[in-house]
């Protein structure tokens, strides 16, 4: 199915911040400033920026974690609740570490009163996302930082979304866990028909797992456009400052 | 033959019963820029801290740790005090927590020159403005009175640079020094990290999970893995031509920034990091690895020439 999925109008959030002296104006900051794009049904869209740009500010934007206090920002689609869904940065402090593997995956299922056999669907995650299943009832310190990030995507996984967010899935991981978790993301989106949203400071990453990017510097969207072309020929200058900072393998390199 | 600045032999570090870093051995040819490379586990930050004799009382360190003759894992808590800061320097990952945080900037960089040049408290100031104006802090002499808290990111890191450098070090170890930075501020304390290590003639050791920092930074490179030292040489013969499957696989792992691929798929590394003392016995990679066999059993010898690797089927 395609069509639009997401279309932020003009959005923006301020937000104030406390006084840095006693009799002090309050001061805004500008976190998301007249952000408009459309999100298309199972594109997979990189956001990149710096600490600052505004890029976490936005996922909430999209999730309903945050409302917009500019502008609109419309889900089409039945349930934004159900059908958007999120993995974060670190799957340690993600995860409860009291609750069982079991239970973490089936949250989201309760908490949105979704029936079924849960049991099966715990099962059908589990082996979706490479958990072995004899691990159903342990809890998440038993596992390391890549199979915790297993988790955290089947629970997102749980109700069946049509938008997968991930804000910054890979950064917490080591080197040669990351492509794991990166070939996981991609087989899952393909198999699922997901709607990909890919948050991440790591250029390479976004290169490799997007069609189409937003560059935010400062709140705003400095550039759009198709991944490949945007990292090949740059427009905006900022765009252009971060692609030279990457530091870069040798060419030889690859094989 | 390049003078050596530092001798490692046999380096052993233990947690408990179990060794993180078993028995590496390198040397640090003086002006150069070494990295070191590792993921979680492999033990590159035991080793660093293992160097600078800074290990917590529980951890134990054995081997030999040469500078200059004398031998660090030796030597009285007073003698390291005098080297520390002055001949070896150290940077950490978080300035946040190496900073003192209730020290104002000024006298943090002032106090190495203080302790080991003798300088008085007016003289150690006045050349700790000129250090921290070298290491490009705007507004220089306003930032000697702030606290840490009150600097960015990127300037605490160069103020801990300053800090590290004003004595111009022999050695100065870096421990994923840019990891916390936005990309266009790790390329600055890059840069600046470089120049400095030129300018005062010192020899770096750059410790980092970030293969591409490596290349961009460094001459030679160590990479370790589950505590082992599993392949050793120049930045070029070590990532054009890796002899070690693990060093192969990283570089695969990596997305491509500049050429195409033919799919979104990457070659991953199959399985996870071994936590602590669950690395297989023999080779560490051995149970990840697509060529290990029985004899993968016994760890092999560190071997080549000027670019070694420990592997009993090294790729060709």
């Amino acid at each position: 199915m395609t069509g639009i999925a997401f279309s932020v109008d003009h959005v923006s959030r301020h937000f104030v911040l406390p006084r840095s002296t006693l009799f002090g104006a309050r001061r805004t900051l500008t976190a998301v400033d007249d952000v408009t794009f459309d999100l298309q049904r199972e594109e997979t869209l990189g956001i990149v920026g710096e600490s600052g740009s505004g890029k976490t500010t936005l996922v909430k934007l999209l999730l309903g974690l945050e409302r917009p206090d500019g502008g609109s920002i419309a889900y089409h689609g039945a349930s934004l609740r159900r059908d958007v869904q999120v993995v974060f940065q670190d799957p340690a402090s993600a995860l409860d570490p009291r609750m069982r593997v079991e239970d973490i995956i089936l949250e989201p299922l309760r908490v949105l009163r979704i029936s079924g056999d849960h049991r099966a669907r715990v099962r059908e995650l589990m082996s979706a996302v490479g958990l072995p299943l004899s691990s159903v009832s342990h809890y998440p310190h038993e596992f390391s930082g890549g199979q915790r990030q297993r988790i955290a995507i089947a629970r997102a996984l749980a109700p069946h979304p049509r938008v997968l967010i991930g804000d910054e899935p890979v950064s917490a991981l080591d080197v040669s866990v990351r492509a794991q978790i990166l070939n996981l993301l991609e087989d899952l989106r393909v198999g699922f028909q997901l709607t990909l949203v890919l948050v991440s400071h790591d250029l390479s990453v976004v290169r490799h797992m997007t069609d189409r990017v937003l560059v935010m510097q400062r709140g705003r969207v400095v550039e759009e456009g198709e991944t490949r072309s945007v990292f090949r020929r740059p427009q905006h200058p900022y765009t252009q400052l971060l692609l030279d900072s990457i530091p870069r393998l040798p060419q030889a390199s690859r094989r | 033959m390049t003078a050596v600045a530092l001798t490692v032999e046999n380096l052993t570090v233990r947690v408990g019963p179990i060794a993180a870093v078993q028995g590496v051995s390198f040397q640090l040819a003086a002006g150069k820029r070494t990295g070191l490379i590792g993921e979680s586990g492999s033990g590159k930050t035991l080793t660093a801290l293992a160097l600078l004799s800074l290990l917590p009382d529980t951890l134990s360190a054995s081997g030999h740790v040469i500078y200059e003759g004398m031998d660090l894992l030796t030597l009285n808590e007073r003698a390291l005090c005098r080297l520390r800061g002055d001949r070896l320097a150290m940077i950490f990952q978080e300035p946040m927590t190496a900073l003192n945080p209730v020290m104002k900037i000024g006298q943090q960089v002032a106090e190495p020159l203080q302790l080991h040049r003798g300088l008085s408290a007016a003289a150690a100031q006045a050349a700790a403005l000129r250090m921290l104006e070298h290491v490009r802090i705007p507004d220089a002499a306003e930032k000697m009175h702030a606290y840490p808290h009150q600097l960015s990111g990127g300037q605490r890191q160069r103020a801990m640079i300053a800090m590290a450098m004003a004595c111009s070090p022999a050695i100065l170890i870096a421990d994923e020094p840019t990891t916390a930075l936005d990309v266009t501020v790790q390329a600055q304390i890059l840069h600046l990290l470089s120049d400095l290590v030129d300018e005062h003639g010192s020899t770096l050791l750059l410790i980092t999970h970030d293969l591409p920092v490596v290349a961009t930074v460094c001459e030679r490179v160590i990479v370790l893995y589950g505590g082992h030292i599993v392949e050793e040489g120049t930045v070029d013969d070590v990532f054009s031509a890796p002899r070690h499957p693990y060093t192969r696989a990283l570089l695969d792992a990596i997305p491509a920034l500049d050429e195409e691929l033919p799919s979104r798929k990457l070659a991953a590394i199959p399985g996870s990091v071994p936590g602590l003392g669950q690395f297989p016995p023999g080779c560490p990679f051995r149970n990840r690895c697509p060529r290990a066999t029985h004899v993968c059993e016994t760890m092999p010898a560190l071997e080549g020439d000027g670019h070694r690797a420990a592997c009993w089927h090294p790729l060709p």
